[in-house]
């Protein structure tokens, strides 16, 4: 285990990466580390948690906006919201169970992986709601980027390149978000689709109907079930449903769950639980476009693997025997649309024995260097987590 | 759109970076080499076809370029941008040309690379909702692409007509809508992107969220400082099954501004919620005599979705908030043509004022909603200040604030104090925690303001990327960045 640093404020945490910056000495960053299983492991003597840095610092509900510190774990930030009958819009998923943590994720850490659920097929990904943020860049600056306002287009927008980049270009101190009300109801469509080839074809008729399908998910099994949400005020969620039941129920037997039962469903979507990794397998995640998540996961069968699709069909969650044979599959399945392929969880073997990340192109890659260089020029920020050498 | 008029007085001077003198002595033999690379009718080098690009949508800087470039393909684009490296040749990337921040303004000494005639629309895929398009096809004519099938591209901005994808990418465009559907950067799903060495990338795809750093969002809005897109793929949406708006006028400004915020705080997000001023209900009034009640200090435009029932339940919920607020009319629409005659006037907006004034100056600054009454208050007491009058057109949902600053082109001194009238401004909203540009870009317009809302660290931070994609300062310099402190300007030095 490294030693672990977790500085009480953000001056704290810019005297650390500026002394690591000076020694250039590598610096593990995290949370709460509960994603410390997700990509590649990091090879640093030294970890830098931001979990200290916590708390609410600004939430204004009729401007749709929440600040938080990176270190606030992801259920205070639901509760302060639940309290003014709002909600983080991208549903980002809970992955205690599938990386088997106790601590919840915090907001830097779903940020920095950029992580949404079900709902990113209508409300956008978690990157689509960061308005600004507060980081410590690698040599030990803070810095910000955008603000606290919904509409803004000043400068180069780091917000979105620091979102999804694993903590390898800055810490992040400070995380400004839109928010958005919660629906006043909920209800799901469930329908018994022959195969995957059909439920995607359901789906995809919800997606395209103007009822405003919130979830579009697909669980294979005996029968194979096609999910869709519908989420708005009580009047019009009854009057949707009843035109998306019309329509749709060519593709098979359907039934409606409501309330309490549709939401837990989608909680369980969210969370991939019905993908039902056992702790031997690696997890992947497959982002294709809908029509070819039914090829994703029959690669995923091939394997003797499991799959769980969200998003239409164009997120396929894997479950499979941990091996490189087994990623070099779903690669290759998720690049015949030109999709992509995540190596979500697995063994350290296996972490560190594939690219768990697709390649880049060569000038892309070049540039990624540079990027890199621009923001963390001694290469101290989490080096190894997202590709090797980087 | 007409900003100012553009034939009368001397137009006033915006600083450049010095030309680069072997460039321009080399003038014969680069419109050769660029002949050479995108034959046939493709390069502009006579003055008289050099001067419709001399400017853009912020028609109040000029300057002709070098030459102007009018691919038809990819690798044209990157043979040129090759060249340009291998020359140390500036470039300027242009779309349509209706930047209102000036973002297509060309160097003396620069290439302009226009992408008008890259107008294809390559795939249309509703099963996947995608269409990849080429740079040069018009915001609108993507929705006419699909409409037929009942579907749409969502970010709206008001020049629609008019503007291209490219372009919208390049300054992450915005619009009416966009409080529902968000603004460019989350309606894509991948790019064509050209460097500056003419090396061509493909970002992302048809798919969602591709895996690695997020070069699409970090490209998207970049106003062409990190290189040139060629193609966009969007997302596609259904439309809802129809729309329809509401009216409501109010005794002040601050009531106006609670009304948004119960109608925000009771759960209901409008497709569309719009705030206009007295002196701007007066002048759209005037002009599209929408029915607008002129003893109104504020007005909002208010629109929802869905079916016939669904409009009735929301228009009847948010009419019961508005009236909690003690307006002076509330007008619901009962059919699509009333909902248009609502739009017209506020649709005609920046019509209406020059019709009123010889020119105006359409800023673009975001504010915290709650900022609103404050902000007008210092508005208006900067406009007796100035001694120039302002109309303020506000996106009220999502903070964004137009104020349409009127003055006379013709008078020298009347166009700097309407810049500096727009300066303060701006300068205001960054000092009540909003931001400088909420959907028209920095572009010339507000680059030296940008120290204002970064500090110098945070530039130099911003810089350093650039220069991570294009490390001689080539692409679209003398944007976004403070002038003085620009590698640019140091260079020309």
């Amino acid at each position: 285990m490294s030693a672990s640093l977790a500085p009480p404020d953000e001056a704290g945490v810019a005297a650390v990466v500026a002394a690591a910056h000076a020694a250039r000495e590598p610096l593990a960053i995290e949370g709460n580390g509960s994603k410390r299983g997700l990509l590649r492991p990091v090879q640093a003597a030294r970890t830098l948690s931001v979990r200290n840095l916590s708390g609410i610092t600004l939430y204004r509900p009729a401007e749709l906006v929440l600040s938080a510190r990176a270190g606030t774990p992801m259920p205070d930030i639901a509760s302060a919201l639940a309290e003014k009958g709002q909600q983080v819009i991208a549903e980002p998923p809970d992955l205690r169970a599938v990386f088997g943590s106790g601590e919840p994720a915090t907001l830097g850490g779903i940020v920095a992986a950029n992580l949404s659920g079900p709902r990113r097929i209508a409300w956008g990904a978690m990157r689509d709601h960061v308005l600004g943020v507060r980081f410590v860049n690698g040599t030990g600056e803070v810095l910000r980027s955008g603000g606290r306002v919904l509409k803004n287009v000043t400068g180069l927008d780091l917000c979105k390149l620091l979102a999804g980049s694993y903590g390898t270009l800055g810490v992040m101190t400070e995380i400004t978000i839109k928010v958005l009300p919660a629906p006043e109801a909920t209800a799901t469509l469930l329908l018994e689709v022959p195969d995957l080839a059909a439920g995607v074809g359901a789906l995809s008729a919800g997606l395209g109907s103007p009822y405003g399908v919130s979830g579009a998910a697909l669980l294979p099994g005996t029968p194979n079930l096609a999910a869709l949400r519908l989420e708005d005020f009580a009047p019009s969620v009854a009057y949707r449903m009843g035109r998306l039941r019309e329509a749709l129920g060519r593709f098979g037997d359907a039934r409606v769950i409501e309330a309490e039962e549709s939401r837990a469903f989608w909680r369980d979507v969210r969370d991939a639980a019905p993908l039902g990794a056992q702790p031997e397998d690696a997890v992947w995640r497959v982002s294709v476009r809908p029509s070819a998540g039914p090829a994703a996961a029959a690669a995923a069968q091939a394997l003797g693997g499991r799959a769980l699709l969200d998003w239409g069909g164009g997120l396929v969650w894997v479950a499979a025997p941990a091996s490189v044979a087994s990623h070099d599959a779903l690669v290759a399945a998720a690049a015949v649309s030109g999709g992509t392929c995540t190596l979500f969880r697995g063994p350290d073997s296996l972490r560190l024995a594939v690219a768990v990340l697709p390649a880049e192109p060569a000038p892309l890659a070049a540039i990624g260097a540079r990027v890199k260089a621009a923001l963390d020029p001694a290469g101290i920020l989490n080096p190894g987590r997202m590709r090797a050498g980087l | 759109m007409r900003i100012f008029a553009t034939d009368k007085g001397t137009p006033p001077v915006i600083a450049q970076p010095a030309p680069k003198p072997e460039i321009l002595a080399r003038r014969a033999e680069i419109l050769a080499a660029l002949s050479a690379l995108v034959p046939g009718d493709g390069v502009i080098g006579d003055a008289t076809r050099l001067k419709p690009y001399e400017t853009d949508g912020l028609a109040a800087y000029r300057e002709v370029p070098l030459a102007v470039v009018l691919p038809r393909t990819t690798e044209q684009v990157a043979a040129v941008l090759r060249y340009c490296h291998e020359t140390g040749l500036r470039v300027v990337p242009r779309g349509a040309g209706t930047s209102l921040s000036g973002g297509a303004l060309p160097l003396a000494d620069s290439v302009v690379i226009g992408l008008m005639r890259m107008n294809r629309i390559l795939d249309i895929n509703l099963e996947d909702r995608f269409a990849v398009v080429e740079a040069g096809v018009t915001n609108i004519g993507i929705t006419k692409a699909v409409e037929d099938d009942g579907f749409f591209y969502a970010p709206d901005p008001s020049s629609q007509l008019a503007c291209m994808i490219g372009g919208n990418v390049m300054m992450n465009s915005g619009g009416a809508h966009c409080l529902k559907y968000g603004v460019t950067a989350n309606n894509l799903l991948g790019l064509k992107f050209v460097t500056i060495e003419g090396e061509v990338i493909d970002i992302g795809g048809a798919h969602l969220d591709a895996a690695g750093y997020d070069w699409l969002g970090l490209i998207t809005g970049s106003e062409g400082q990190l290189g040139i897109v060629t193609e966009v793929t969007v997302r596609i949406l259904r439309g809802p099954e129809g729309a329809r708006a509401m009216l409501a006028a109010f005794k002040g400004t601050e009531i106006a501004g609670a009304a948004v915020d119960a109608i925000i705080g009771s759960g209901i997000i409008p497709v569309a919620l719009e705030f206009m001023d007295k002196p701007c209900i007066h002048a759209c009034e005037a002009f599209a005599h929408a029915g607008y009640p002129l003893d109104a200090e504020a007005m909002l435009i208010i629109e929802v979705e869905g079916s016939t029932a669904e409009q009735d339940d929301l228009l009847n919920r948010i009419k019961a908030i508005c009236e909690r607020f003690d307006p002076i009319s509330l007008k619901v629409a009962d059919s699509v043509e009333q909902s248009l005659a609502i739009w017209k006037g506020r649709k005609g907006a920046f019509g209406a004022v020059g019709r009123i004034s010889p020119d105006y100056l359409c800023m673009d600054g975001t504010i915290p909603t709650s900022e609103l009454p404050f902000v007008l208050k210092r508005i208006g007491e900067m406009s007796a200040q100035f001694d120039l009058k302002v109309a303020n057109v506000f996106h009220a949902g999502d903070g964004n604030l137009h104020p349409l600053i009127m003055f006379d082109a013709n008078d020298a001194d009347s166009f700097r104090r309407a810049e500096e009238f727009g300066a303060a401004i701006l300068t205001l909203c960054v000092e009540v925690g909003g931001c400088l540009t909420g959907e028209h870009g920095v572009g010339v317009e507000k680059r030296d303001l940008m120290s204002v809302q970064f500090t110098a660290r945070e530039l130099d931070q911003q810089r350093a990327l650039k220069t991570a994609f294009d490390p001689q300062w080539l692409l679209n310099p003398s944007k976004v960045f403070p002038l003085q402190e620009t590698p640019a300007a140091i260079a020309a030095e």
